[in-house]
Parts: structure tokens; C-alpha cells; sequence
């Protein structure tokens, strides 16, 4: 009885506030809920999902059209795309990304995959931006990348034959503007999920792994070998990134001071945020500032190429001998362990391909 | 990370029935402050990254990661009845996070013969992967070593024999022998870390204290030299980390 009674007023109460908004035609765009994979679902913690930005259909679709026109920058030739490109796991190939003129940024690429699991939300190598939202707002106008104004940006969006109508779908009756261009992109983001590498398969007991594969996981989880799990996830935490910043020995001195650029703090210097080993097939070259070609390079850089420096993380072993010295069998297994994270389903995603 | 609220369950031994009875029993919340000192000079993340500590043994070092498991706050009354708040939290001192737990169960006032917490997880508590928050942490250990969790991650640089700086990884976990498939446990390393009688009669909060120089004092002098890195496989450090753990907790005040 008194539930039903509570019923009643609910009902009675939508009735009014339905009837008090009757000028206004309120228009929805439609809700579409992050598919979280069975194994962060189990694993993990829920993706961050901002309240004043929810997923829906119209402002993803939005947002990839975005993502994919050069539109958005300063002579119509450069699109995010461009240097995030889905057959690479949404990085480039180049070791340094051109600009619309020529002008060549001085880091790496990053792939973009999982972002709604960074749950610190701190952005780029040096993890200078908080959120998605405020990311996307960078590249628009930064001079070695699109080089546009947010003012030329807006005013080609609207008087564009599609794209007023397509903000209207995804935000209803509102002037196009610089936030919602980001809102847009960021819900994109968020819908570039990968979690069906060889070895997600093997986690559900869909698939068995080579031989070298599990020996090079082994090596991977060995405190007395790679130790890689401390900040590179493991089996329990299938991001493969901690998402936390590291010095992992590459120089002695930096000319760039990542993380300590951003806090000012010099114990922050040479750090850089621990990037996700997934889809390493697809995103060479590695580290910071594409240093190395191969995976090859990067064993070996761990293995024996550690330099110190004050700010060396106290995880990197036997620093004095430049590593911990893997022996050759040890590097191609891990190798074969660190390819089988890549995901090839989400290279190929129609959903994330432009049209 | 962000800061989960972890699941709550609270089993209560005998408890429930005589609380109907007892009008007077009122149920308050509880929380503990944990505060960092090195022998007596107090230690925030504002004193990591420099070598400035120097320990039993004399060697020079800094503190540039510091996170530790409590769990399983228990209170014992008067009657030897336990009560077992089954929670956790990850005390994160190099972000200054989780420095307070409050945990959601409440707890009847009254005489209480002993509180005691876990460091670390009670054996039957370290499932491997089982708490999705604490797999975000990267806080898990390695399934070939029994898998579990870690109970501590303390991290930093030393002053080695020759004048270098080194890195130490003093990682305490369930001490283990042969890694792999099968690996063996020696003897169980998860502390319980005893804070006597307390009388509780409204929201008390337990200033906590870990003197840090203890792991590295009493009564193993523990040589840097030695043991630095690569102590997870280790169950001698294991076992000499669980030893001088004994005497690192202490409870300096009650406010309520
Ligand atoms: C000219 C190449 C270039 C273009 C164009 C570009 N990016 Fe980037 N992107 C980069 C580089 C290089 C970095 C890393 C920069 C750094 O850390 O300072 C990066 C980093 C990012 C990150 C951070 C990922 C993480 O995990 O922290 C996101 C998100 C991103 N870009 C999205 C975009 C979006 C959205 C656009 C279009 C609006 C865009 N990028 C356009 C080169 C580019
Ligand atoms: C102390 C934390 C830490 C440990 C331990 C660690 N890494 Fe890294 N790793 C990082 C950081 C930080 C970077 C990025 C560094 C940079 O670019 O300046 C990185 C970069 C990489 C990259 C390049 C990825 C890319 O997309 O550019 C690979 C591959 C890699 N690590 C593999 C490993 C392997 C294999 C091990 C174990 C042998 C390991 N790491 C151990 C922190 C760590």
C-alpha cells in the first residue's frame, strides 16, 4: 500500500514537471552505455565517465566525424587522425609527428585506447592535462600541430552544410562551440576500447599460448628477470599501464623534463607516464620521444642500456651493470609475450574507421 | 587511483542478539589516522626523494614510494567475543591518500579488551585478483609467488658500499619458496599488529603511527648491501621483514 502510494507520486510528480517544461520541447540525444569488457569488468575498477558529458549515439558519431576532418585545422589538411591513425592503435609511424606546416613536435605519438580506465585522467607524456574533454582543446591550436584559432574552427563548423544539424542531434538546440566540439571528440575516445588480444583470449580460456608466449610472461611477472608488472600491469590489471609516471633509466641527463616540466618539483624530472603495452605490433617506434624502432631496442634498453640518473626509478634493477642482463632465449620470449597483448580486432574495428 | 569505497561486510559473533537487549549499546563509526615518523621525527611525502634517512645499519637512503595493506580491524570484548570489520585499505603515503580509514561498519560501545588490524591479508583474504580496486593499484603479486597481494611496497635509494646511489625495493608480501607452479609458503608474514584495551564510547579515531626506521632495525639490522632489490622471491627478507614489522605500528592517541 504505502509503495504503491509512492508510486503514485512519482508519477504524479513526473506529470507536473513534464507539464511545467511543456514550452520547451526538450530534445534527448540517445543514450549509449560503455560496453566494459568481461574482463575489466572483472578485474578492474568502472571507466570514469563525466557527468556533465554522458555517452550517446549522436555525440559519439559526432565526435568520430571530428576526429577524422581536417577541419579542424588551420589550413584544412591536418585531422587527429592523421597522427592518430587506427591501423597504428590510433598513433603515428613517425618517430616525431609533422604539423600542418612542417613544423615537427618533439614527442611521440600516442596510441589512444582505454582512456576512460585512466582514472587519475592526467593526460600526455607528462600528464599536463586533466580529462579528455580539456585534452581535446589542445592539438586545435597548438602551432606544431593544427595551428588554427578555436574562432576559425567554429565558424567553418557552422557554416558547414552538416555539421550545425549534427550538433543539434548530439546536443540539441545549441550554438556550436569550442566545448562542445571536445565533448563530442571525448565520447569517441572513450568508445576506443581494446580488449581482445591473443592474450585477453587466453585470460578467458579461449586460447592457449605459444610456449615462448607464457615462458616470455613468466619472464615479464619475474622479479629476478623483467619485473615489468610493478608498473606495466599484469594479468590482474589488463590495461598493461599503471598509468602512473616513471624515470625507467633512459638518460642521464634530460633535455626533456617531462613530468617536472609540468610540477616543477626536480624529483619529477625524466618522468613520463607508463605507456600500455597493448598493441605494441601496431605502434613503433616507442618511448617518449620514439627513440626506438623495435622491441628489440627496448629489451635491450632494459635489459642492459639503463643510465642513471637521480631521478631513476628505485624499480630498475642493478642499474650499475645497465640492467639485469635477460639472456637471449629470456629476450625473444618476452618479445613473443609482449606482441601477443596486441589487438588486431580493434585495428580493424569498422566502428572506429573513417565512414 | 581513485579512492573505492571497498565492499563492506561486518560479521558479528554473538554480537546481534545481545544488542537487542541492551538499550544503552549505541552502534558509532570508527577511524585511523596513519601518521609516518623515522625514529621520532615525523615523515610525509614532503621528505621523499632525498637521501636523508639513515638507518640501523648506517647506511644513508630516501623514501620515494611508501604504500602499505591494513585489514581486518578486529575488537575483542570483555567476554573474548571478536568482532571482524572485513575491510581493507591502502594506506598510499607517497600521494598522501587513504591516510584515514573509515571503515562503514559501525561498532557498539563499550569495554573492549584489545584492538588489534592486520598488516597485510590474513592468508584465506590474499585471493589472487580478487579485489578489482587493488588490481588498479598494480598492487598484485605475481601468480608464480602464490599471487595474492602485496602487504607493503617501500621503495627508494641508498648509499651503497662504493658511494653510489642504489635502488631498494623492501616489498613485504606472503613470504614463498620455489616460485612456479607449486610454490611452497615457509610461515605466514602478515602481521597482527595489537593496540590493547580501549573503551569506546563515541566515534573514536586511533592516531596510528609506524616508526619507518623499525623495518630496518629490530631485531634484524638490516643491510642494504645485502637485501635491496628483488626481495619478493626472497623468503629470508620475507621472513626478517615480518620480524621487524612486530614493533613498526604502535598506537599513540585515541580521540573520541
Ligand atoms: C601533429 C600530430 C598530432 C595531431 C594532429 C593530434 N595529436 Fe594528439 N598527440 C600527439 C602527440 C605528439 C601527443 C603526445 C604529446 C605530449 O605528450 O606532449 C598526443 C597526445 C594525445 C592524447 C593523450 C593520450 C594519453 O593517453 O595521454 C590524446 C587524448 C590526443 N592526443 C588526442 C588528440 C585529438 C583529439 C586530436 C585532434 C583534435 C589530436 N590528438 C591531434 C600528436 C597529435
Ligand atoms: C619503473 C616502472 C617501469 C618498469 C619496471 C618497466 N617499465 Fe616499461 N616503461 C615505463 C615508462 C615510464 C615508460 C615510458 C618512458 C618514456 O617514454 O620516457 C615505459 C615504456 C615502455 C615501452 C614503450 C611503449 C611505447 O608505447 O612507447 C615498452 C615496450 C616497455 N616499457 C616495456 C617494458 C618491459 C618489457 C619491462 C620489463 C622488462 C618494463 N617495461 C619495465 C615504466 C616502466
Amino acid at each position: 500500500m504505502k509503495k504503491r502510494l509512492t508510486y503514485y507520486s512519482l508519477i504524479f510528480a513526473c506529470i507536473f514537471w513534464t507539464c511545467s517544461n511543456e514550452v520547451v520541447e526538450r530534445y534527448t540525444p540517445t543514450p549509449v552505455a560503455l560496453e566494459i569488457p568481461a574482463l575489466f569488468e572483472d578485474r578492474i575498477l568502472n571507466p570514469i565517465l563525466p557527468v556533465d558529458n554522458p555517452q550517446t549515439a549522436e555525440g559519439i558519431a559526432l565526435g568520430k566525424k571530428l576526429f577524422f576532418d581536417p577541419i579542424l585545422s588551420g589550413d584544412n589538411t591536418q585531422a587527429c587522425a592523421d597522427c592518430h591513425a587506427p591501423q597504428n592503435a590510433f598513433s603515428d609511424a613517425d618517430r616525431f609527428s609533422e604539423g600542418i606546416d612542417g613544423s615537427i613536435g618533439r614527442r611521440n605519438s600516442m596510441p589512444l585506447f582505454n582512456l576512460a580506465w585512466n582514472y587519475e585522467e592526467k593526460f600526455f607524456w607528462d600528464g599536463r592535462v586533466f580529462s579528455l574533454e580539456h585534452q581535446a582543446f589542445q592539438p586545435v591550436t597548438d602551432p606544431t600541430e593544427m595551428k588554427n584559432t578555436w574562432a576559425n574552427v567554429i565558424l567553418k563548423l557552422q557554416q558547414h552544410p552538416q555539421y550545425p544539424g549534427l550538433f543539434q542531434q548530439a546536443f540539441g538546440n545549441v550554438t556550436i562551440d569550442s566545448t562542445l566540439v571536445t565533448k563530442a571528440i571525448a565520447q569517441f575516445e572513450r568508445t576506443l576500447i581494446s580488449s581482445n588480444s591473443k592474450f585477453d583470449e587466453f585470460l578467458l580460456g579461449r586460447s592457449d599460448l605459444s610456449p615462448a608466449e607464457q615462458r616470455g610472461f613468466n619472464v615479464f611477472m619475474d622479479e629476478n628477470k623483467g619485473d615489468c608488472f610493478h608498473c606495466h600491469g599484469s594479468d590482474n590489471n589488463p590495461l598493461w599501464t599503471d598509468n602512473q609516471f616513471h624515470n625507467n633509466g633512459l638518460d642521464a641527463t634530460f633535455t626533456d623534463l617531462g613530468l617536472g616540466k609540468f610540477t616543477g618539483d626536480p624529483s619529477d624530472n625524466g618522468k613520463f607516464k607508463t605507456p600500455s603495452l597493448r598493441n605494441l605490433a601496431f605502434t613503433a617506434p616507442y618511448m617518449h620521444d620514439g627513440r626506438f624502432a623495435t622491441l628489440e631496442e627496448v629489451i635491450h634498453h632494459y635489459s642492459e642500456g639503463l643510465k642513471p640518473s637521480p631521478t631513476i626509478d628505485p624499480l630498475m634493477k642493478k642499474v650499475a651493470q645497465g640492467g639485469v642482463r635477460l639472456t637471449e632465449q629470456d629476450k625473444s620470449d618476452l618479445k613473443a609475450f609482449l606482441l601477443s597483448l596486441s589487438d588486431y580486432d580493434f585495428i580493424n574495428n569498422p566502428d572506429f574507421n573513417d565512414q | 587511483m581513485t579512492r573505492a569505497v571497498p565492499i563492506l561486510l561486518l560479521f558479528v559473533v554473538l554480537f546481534s542478539c545481545q544488542k537487542d537487549n541492551d538499550d544503552n549499546a549505541s552502534n558509532v563509526s570508527i577511524s585511523f589516522n596513519f601518521m609516518h615518523h623515522w625514529d621520532g621525527t615525523a615523515v610525509t611525502n614532503q621528505d621523499f626523494n632525498r637521501i636523508k634517512f639513515i638507518n640501523e645499519n648506517g647506511e644513508q637512503l630516501s623514501i620515494e614510494r611508501l604504500r602499505y595493506l591494513i585489514s581486518d580491524v578486529t575488537l575483542k570484548n570483555q567476554n573474548g567475543e571478536v568482532l571482524v570489520i572485513d575491510d581493507y585499505n591502502l594506506v598510499d603515503v607517497t600521494n598522501s591518500e587513504n591516510l584515514t580509514f573509515s571503515p562503514e561498519a559501525l561498532i557498539p560501545t563499550g569495554v573492549y579488551s584489545n584492538i588489534s588490524f592486520t598488516f597485510g591479508f590474513k592468508n584465506e583474504k590474499n585471493s589472487d585478483g580478487a579485489y578489482p580496486d587493488l588490481n588498479s593499484a598494480s598492487w598484485n603479486v605475481p601468480q608464480m609467488l602464490g599471487g595474492g597481494y602485496h602487504y607493503m611496497q617501500f621503495d627508494g635509494k641508498f648509499l651503497n658500499s662504493t658511494n653510489t646511489e642504489q635502488g631498494f625495493n623492501y616489498h613485504a608480501i606472503r613470504a614463498v619458496d620455489d616460485p612456479g607452479d607449486n610454490p611452497v609458503f615457509p610461515q605466514d608474514t602478515f602481521i597482527i599488529v595489537n593496540l590493547g584495551p580501549v573503551t569506546i564510547t563515541d566515534t573514536p579515531v586511533f592516531n596510528i603511527e609506524m616508526n619507518i626506521a623499525e623495518w630496518f632495525k629490530n631485531p634484524n639490522t638490516w643491510d642494504l648491501n645485502m637485501y635491496n632489490q628483488m626481495l619478493m622471491p626472497n623468503s629470508t627478507a620475507q621472513i626478517m621483514m615480518f620480524e621487524n614489522g612486530q614493533h613498526a605500528f604502535n598506537l599513540k592517541t585515541i580521540e573520541q
